[in-house]
């Protein structure tokens, strides 16, 4: 019965030993905050929202977003999310009906635009929502973008 | 080690814009290979941007986001010359960074 206890103890400090070398490595590369795996994970919009901290953002005008109204190729979808409002801390890009909703999520420190484009893949035509932290307020804007070709298959 | 990214850091009126295409494949881990068998996710999943010793973006990216990422943006300041160093890294632990200079529009 000992033995059995020291190997249980060994193996949970084996266990350990692994995780703690497992953050390490993913921990130099993330330099301010690990990454937002529960809002990723989300699989559907309420559910990001809630992980990302603006589950009752509410709707802005002064939140655009720029992209296609058709897109041919939901493998490549170029958005664009810009405000005038200043102050703007975060933006988030959602795609309501794609298996991971959340996109990308941007830190806007002092200095920067608040305006960023990047590349997104749509599995099917969808709202996409643009969130964004102002002044430690959550505001958010939708766009139907219609999909002739998803992105997201094989 | 991945592939080099395409860094494009242009100064005009006192703004810096920045560019960049990196080569990656996001794998979201839903596609399936001819054989029917899942390939396993494979996408970046930190980026960020720093001038000199300044960041001027950090981003977290999803399995959305398109095979070889784009990214494009602004920032106040920067001057031709100057250092830009672009980094990303995956959910597999390989990153990649980059370094270009600043260029001016005039």
């Amino acid at each position: 019965m000992n033995q059995q206890r020291r190997d249980a103890l060994r193996i949970s400090t084996v266990l350990g030993l692994a995780v703690a070398a497992g953050l390490m490595t993913s921990q130099q590369a993330q330099a301010a905050s690990p990454w937002n795996s529960a809002a990723f994970d989300a699989k559907d919009l309420n559910g990001a929202l809630k992980a990302l901290g603006g589950p009752n953002a509410a709707i802005s005008k002064d939140l655009i977003i720029n992209a296609p109204d058709i897109a041919e190729n939901g493998a490549v979808v170029q958005v664009s999310i810009t405000t005038s409002l200043p102050n703007v801390q975060q933006l988030a890009i959602l795609v309501e009906k794609n298996p991971n909703t959340l996109a990308a999520d941007f830190r806007i420190p002092a200095g920067t635009e608040p305006a960023v484009t990047t590349r997104i893949k749509m599995a099917q035509t969808s709202h996409i929502y643009a969130l964004a932290k102002v002044d430690d307020k959550w505001l958010i804007a939708s766009k139907e973008i219609k999909v002739t070709l998803g992105g997201c298959g094989g | 080690m991945g592939d080099p990214m395409r860094v494009r850091a242009l100064e005009r009126g006192g703004e810096t814009e920045i560019k960049v295409l990196m080569r990656h494949d996001m794998e979201t881990g839903l596609r399936k290979d001819a054989a029917g068998k899942l390939i396993p996710a494979h996408f970046i999943q930190y980026f960020a941007v720093r001038h000199k010793d300044h960041e001027v973006i950090n981003a977290q990216f999803g399995p959305s986001i398109s095979k070889n990422p784009f990214v494009g943006f602004k920032f106040k300041g920067g001057t031709k010359g100057d250092k830009i160093t672009v980094t990303w890294t995956d959910n597999l632990g390989d990153s990649r960074t980059d370094e270009v200079e600043i260029t001016s529009a005039t």
